[in-house]
Order: C-alpha cells, then sequence, then structure tokens
C-alpha cells in the first residue's frame, strides 16, 4: 500500500490545482493520492516504527532465548510461555495483577458515582466543590506518590498518627505484604477519582430532568430513582469508565516504582513491573518479550469487548 | 448518598438539611483533598518539626520552596516537561487530524482496512513494547535527549479516531459546497474542517498534553542526565537522593510540580468536559 504511494510529496503544489467539477471518481481516486500520502504517511510511519514493528518484535522475541544484548539467540517455541505458568511468582504476579486492578476499578466507580450524585445537588457554591472533586485529574503520579508516601509513612505519616491516637495496632503499610497492596490500591482509586467523577457527573447531568420530575409526583423514593433510572440510562458511561479504569490498571507501573518497588516479597511486582524487571535489571529479554505478549492479550481482549458493545457507534 | 434518603421533615428543617448537605460536601472534599492538602500543609513547616510528627508549627514558611528551588534542578525539570508535553501536543493535534481527515474525506483503497489498522493499535499498549523501542531509540542514537520522548507520540490513534468522529459530524453540504468552488483539501481541511473541530482539537491538546506531562516509564528508561529529563522522573530522582529524610523540601518539589498543571486543569476544564462527554458513550 505504501509503496504505491509517490515518495516525494510537495504540500503547496496540489492546492493550487482546481480540481474540476463533475470528475469521474477515477480520477477523482488518482488526485488524492497525493494527499493520502501527504495526511496519512506521517502517522502511519510513526505507528508503524513504534507499535506494529515492536509489537511483532516482541512476540518474535518471546519464542527465543536471547543474549545481554537483547539479540535472539536460541528458539525455543513456545517454552518461554509454559515456564511462565509453571512459575509460582508469575503466577502471583498475575493473580496481584487481577486484585489490583478489579479493586481499583470496583472502588473507583463506586467512590466516583458518590462524589457524583453529591454534585448533582443544586446548592450554593457546589460549582467549586465541582472543581475540586475533579483536581486529582491534575495530580502527576510521582506527586501522588509524595503525597501519599508520606501519609503512609511509619513514623510521622497520617495513617500512623491515627491509629497511635485511637490505640489501634500499627500497621507499616509499604513495609508489610498483607497491605502494601491495598495501599497502592488506595493511592491508583484516589488518582483515578477526578477523572471518574467528571465523567459520570457529565452523564448524569445530560438526563432529562422530565423523567425525575414524573418520578417525583408518582412518589417514587430519591434512592429508586437513582436506582431504576439514573443507573441503567448512564450504564454505558459506566461500561466507558469500567474500561478505562481497567485498561490503566493493567498497565500500572509508576506508583510501584515510587512507593513499593514491587515489594515486599514481591506483593505489589505486578505485571509491568515485572516485565520491566527481567527486561532492564535482569537483562532477561526473551522472557519479559513473553510477559510483554501475554499482557498484550490480556488488554487487547478488554479492548475488543469494548470494540464489540460499541460496535454501533464505530461506524466505518 | 445521604441525600438520597427521604428526608421526612424536609419542610420544618430546610435548613438543617442544607448544613448536613455542605457537611457532606465538605467531608467529602476533606477526603479526596486530604493526601493533597497534607502535603501542601507540610510544604510550608520546617523539616525538623515535620521528622517530630508534628502537624502544626508557628514557623510557617516558604524555606523549603526556596531550598527546592536553589538546590535541585526542579525548575530544570519542570522546562524539560514543558518543552517534551508542548511539542507532542503540537504534533499530535496536527498529524492525527491530518489523518483523521484523510479516513473521513479522501478516497483511497483500503481506507476500511487500514482504519482497522489504526483501531488495532488502540489495543497494543506502549508498556509491552518498550523493549524493541528501546533498542530503536539507541540505535538512532536518540537515547538522554528530548527526541526519545517525543518523536514515539507524534500521533495516537486514539486522537485520530476521536477527530474521526468530529469530521463524520460536519454536513456533507460542506463538503459539495468546497467542492462546487473548487478548494483543494489542503484548503478545505485549513478553512473548514479544523475550525469545525475546534472544541474536539482543544481535548485532544488538553489530553496528549497531560498524558506527556504524566509518563513515567519511557523517561525513566531512555533519560540520564537532569538536562533532559522531565519532572515525573526527576521527582523520583530527588526523592531517592540524598534529600530523602527532608519531606519539607520534597512536599515544596511537588507542590512545584503540580499547581501549574491544577492551574491549567482548571482554565482548560470548560473544553475538557465538553470533550470528554463528547468522546464518552452516552
Amino acid at each position: 500500500m505504501l509503496e504505491s504511494l509517490p515518495k516525494h510529496t510537495n504540500p503547496e503544489e496540489p492546492s493550487k490545482e482546481l480540481v474540476p467539477v463533475g470528475l469521474n471518481s477515477a480520477t477523482e481516486w488518482r488526485k488524492d493520492r497525493l494527499y493520502v500520502a501527504l495526511f496519512l504517511g506521517p502517522s502511519l510511519l510513526i505507528l508503524s516504527v513504534f507499535v506494529f514493528w515492536p509489537m511483532l518484535k516482541t512476540m518474535y522475541l518471546s519464542l527465543f532465548l536471547t543474549d545481554n544484548f537483547g539479540h535472539a539467540s536460541v528458539f525455543v517455541g513456545f517454552s518461554n510461555y509454559l515456564n511462565l505458568f509453571k512459575n509460582p511468582a508469575y503466577l502471583s504476579s498475575l493473580g496481584a495483577t487481577f486484585v489490583y486492578v478489579i479493586a481499583v476499578s470496583i472502588l473507583t466507580i463506586i467512590l466516583g458515582m458518590v462524589l457524583a450524585v453529591v454534585a448533582q445537588q443544586h446548592l450554593k457554591g457546589i460549582r467549586f466543590f465541582r472543581t475540586l472533586f475533579s483536581s486529582t485529574m491534575g495530580i502527576s503520579v510521582s506527586v501522588a506518590a509524595i503525597f501519599w508516601l508520606f501519609a503512609f509513612n511509619p513514623s510521622v505519616g497520617v495513617f500512623a498518627q491515627i491509629s497511635q491516637a485511637l490505640h489501634l495496632p500499627e500497621i507499616n503499610w509499604l513495609a508489610d505484604p498483607h497491605f502494601a497492596l491495598l495501599a497502592i490500591i488506595m493511592t491508583t482509586v484516589w488518582m483515578n477519582l477526578g477523572f471518574t467523577f467528571l465523567i459520570l457527573f457529565g452523564a448524569l447531568q445530560q438526563l432529562p430532568s422530565s423523567l425525575f420530575e414524573a418520578a417525583e409526583i408518582a412518589g417514587v423514593s430519591k434512592t429508586a430513582q437513582f436506582f431504576k433510572i439514573s443507573l441503567p440510562l448512564i450504564s454505558p458511561t459506566l461500561f466507558f469508565v469500567l474500561i478505562v479504569t481497567l485498561i490503566e490498571a493493567f498497565k500500572s507501573f509508576g506508583l510501584i516504582d515510587l512507593m513499593t518497588v514491587g515489594g515486599p516479597n514481591n506483593a505489589t511486582n505486578l505485571l509491568v513491573y515485572r516485565v520491566y524487571q527481567d527486561a532492564f535489571l535482569n537483562g532477561n529479554y526473551g522472557l519479559a518479550s513473553t510477559e510483554s505478549v501475554i499482557l498484550t492479550a490480556i488488554i487487547a481482549a478488554i479492548t475488543l469487548i469494548q470494540f464489540k458493545l460499541l460496535g454501533k457507534r464505530v461506524s466505518y | 448518598m445521604e441525600m438520597n434518603r427521604p428526608v421526612t421533615s424536609e419542610t420544618n428543617h430546610g435548613n438543617l438539611k442544607r448544613w448536613g448537605q455542605y457537611a457532606l460536601l465538605l467531608v467529602l472534599t476533606v477526603i479526596v483533598l486530604g493526601p493533597f492538602l497534607l502535603g501542601l500543609w507540610t510544604s510550608v513547616m520546617p523539616t525538623a518539626e515535620i521528622s517530630k510528627g508534628a502537624l502544626w508549627s508557628t514557623h510557617i514558611s516558604l524555606d523549603n520552596y526556596i531550598t527546592a528551588i536553589t538546590t535541585t534542578p526542579i525548575l530544570r525539570y519542570l522546562l524539560n516537561s514543558l518543552v517534551i508535553s508542548t511539542v507532542t501536543m503540537l504534533f499530535q493535534v496536527l498529524l492525527c487530524s491530518m489523518s483523521a481527515y484523510a479516513f473521513v474525506f479522501l478516497k483511497f483503497r483500503y481506507r476500511k482496512q487500514l482504519f482497522m489498522v489504526f483501531l488495532i493499535t488502540m489495543m497494543l499498549p506502549f508498556e509491552a513494547e518498550v523493549i524493541p523501542n528501546f533498542s530503536t531509540v539507541r540505535n538512532m542514537g536518540l537515547l538522554n535527549h528530548y527526541a526519545a520522548m517525543i518523536i514515539p507520540f507524534l500521533t495516537a490513534a486514539f486522537g485520530t479516531f476521536m477527530l474521526r468522529q468530529t469530521f463524520m459530524q460536519m454536513p456533507v453540504e460542506l463538503k459539495e459546497a468546497a467542492d462546487i468552488e473548487g478548494l483543494s483539501h489542503w484548503q478545505f481541511y485549513s478553512q473548514l474542517a479544523v475550525p469545525y473541530a475546534k472544541i474536539s482539537l482543544m481535548t485532544l491538546a488538553a489530553y496528549s498534553f497531560l498524558s506527556s506531562w504524566n509518563q513515567y516509564l519511557w523517561p525513566m528508561l531512555t533519560t540520564f542526565s537532569d538536562n533532559f529529563r522531565p519532572v515525573q522522573d526527576g521527582l523520583r530522582q530527588l526523592q531517592g537522593q540524598e534529600s530523602f529524610n527532608n519531606w519539607g523540601m520534597i512536599q515544596a518539589s511537588a507542590a512545584i510540580v503540580v499547581i501549574p498543571t491544577l492551574i491549567i486543569l482548571f482554565i482548560g476544564q470548560h473544553y475538557f468536559k465538553a470533550g470528554l462527554n463528547e468522546g464518552a458513550v452516552k
């Protein structure tokens, strides 16, 4: 496809030509070729070099043992995959990732929904609160990690101080294998809240008020209105938020690197972090490629479900 | 969801209910902004007192900010991020709008198939492709340079997809009239399509700026010096160095990074909201 396109196109040249009215489609198609090269060429080139080629290369490497430079050395077929699925450390990573992803998605949506519903109220100054609720959207991963590292700090952190004041058992959040993943989950949910709130709030705002007026007259309680009217009507938006949150959670890396470095005891060694460790710290590129392919398969499957269910909106 | 419960004495205690609503809003605000406010508050406290676990101090000052600015490259990190994110944003808006235009207004063979190819790229996470991409930028000699953090993100399938949806909503008559007037594709693109898609373009701009700003793994792999290091990786450096226990200064650095983003976000919120609702499923 690309080879058939003219190589050197001058953006100025074609624009000076006037396209005659009513020309037949064959010439029109040929005319458009220059523009196809100009308009589509750059994007196609970038995507080929940095998305398609690396994916093929990763799949290829996943079938090999690699040397220290990351070059394929011995073809091993699918044994990298088989070994991974027999490796308890990898399986526990996979398990931790699923726990993390599901907990993050559910908590993000529930809390985002609470904020969105509360922000619906007609009160003086409500706009100010809406802005505050959406503000975590502007907080990047390193900044969030610093705030929460401080909060979780065993000697000066706010959690330690609260449990001290209430004479509760003290938890060393990030150093305790039972709590480290929970700490990462809490931080991620907090980071997600602003975006989720904004989307869910927007969806609730767009529901026709006549529906609720009618329900009010019919004596339907506010709670029933929420569960019977609002929730079903915004379900496509909820689904959209769910997919985005799931995919982002599967790709989590920054918080782990900043807060726990995968520990303690691999409790927070999620999929992307493991890829990073195996490739860039252990130099095992073949194995890391295999892990990358598995990660891609999971994310591609979720995206496919999204496309399927969006089917009608994705028109060709 | 307190206010969803039917309040029986609503008429008698309207005021009380309103106070309850405000109290609820306040509690939620404290929960949502808690870690942020705590960080901001510590950033103006002396580290010696923070280390003792004090939550209150009489020595409130901007000393931590001065220390951060004078003894760490935090401003350089900010500048690096600003350069990387701005250039990435400009190119993404340009290249995504051009490829979206091609998919809507240009006729060519395999158009559907090629669009499918774009959709497929949305399924492939960059995080899973860092190994070959690292070799690619190393072979291109781009390691430890702005280019390594910009070139792979010059375009985005998501942006193309979003703008394609917008262009498809343009009235067909507009294109027909332009054809009769003899407007070339470039003229139609720059004079009519781009202005029409203004809100979507602003949304994409905000989105691409923020995602570039928030990049973490890739800059960490490809940058080794403070001259090119963006803020996310920069904060990681500060946190890992001798200043590890200097909480006041670390919090001040975090605040220096977060305040500009929040300002941009609040200014751009109007566009962002409009665009998000357009892009999200209704």
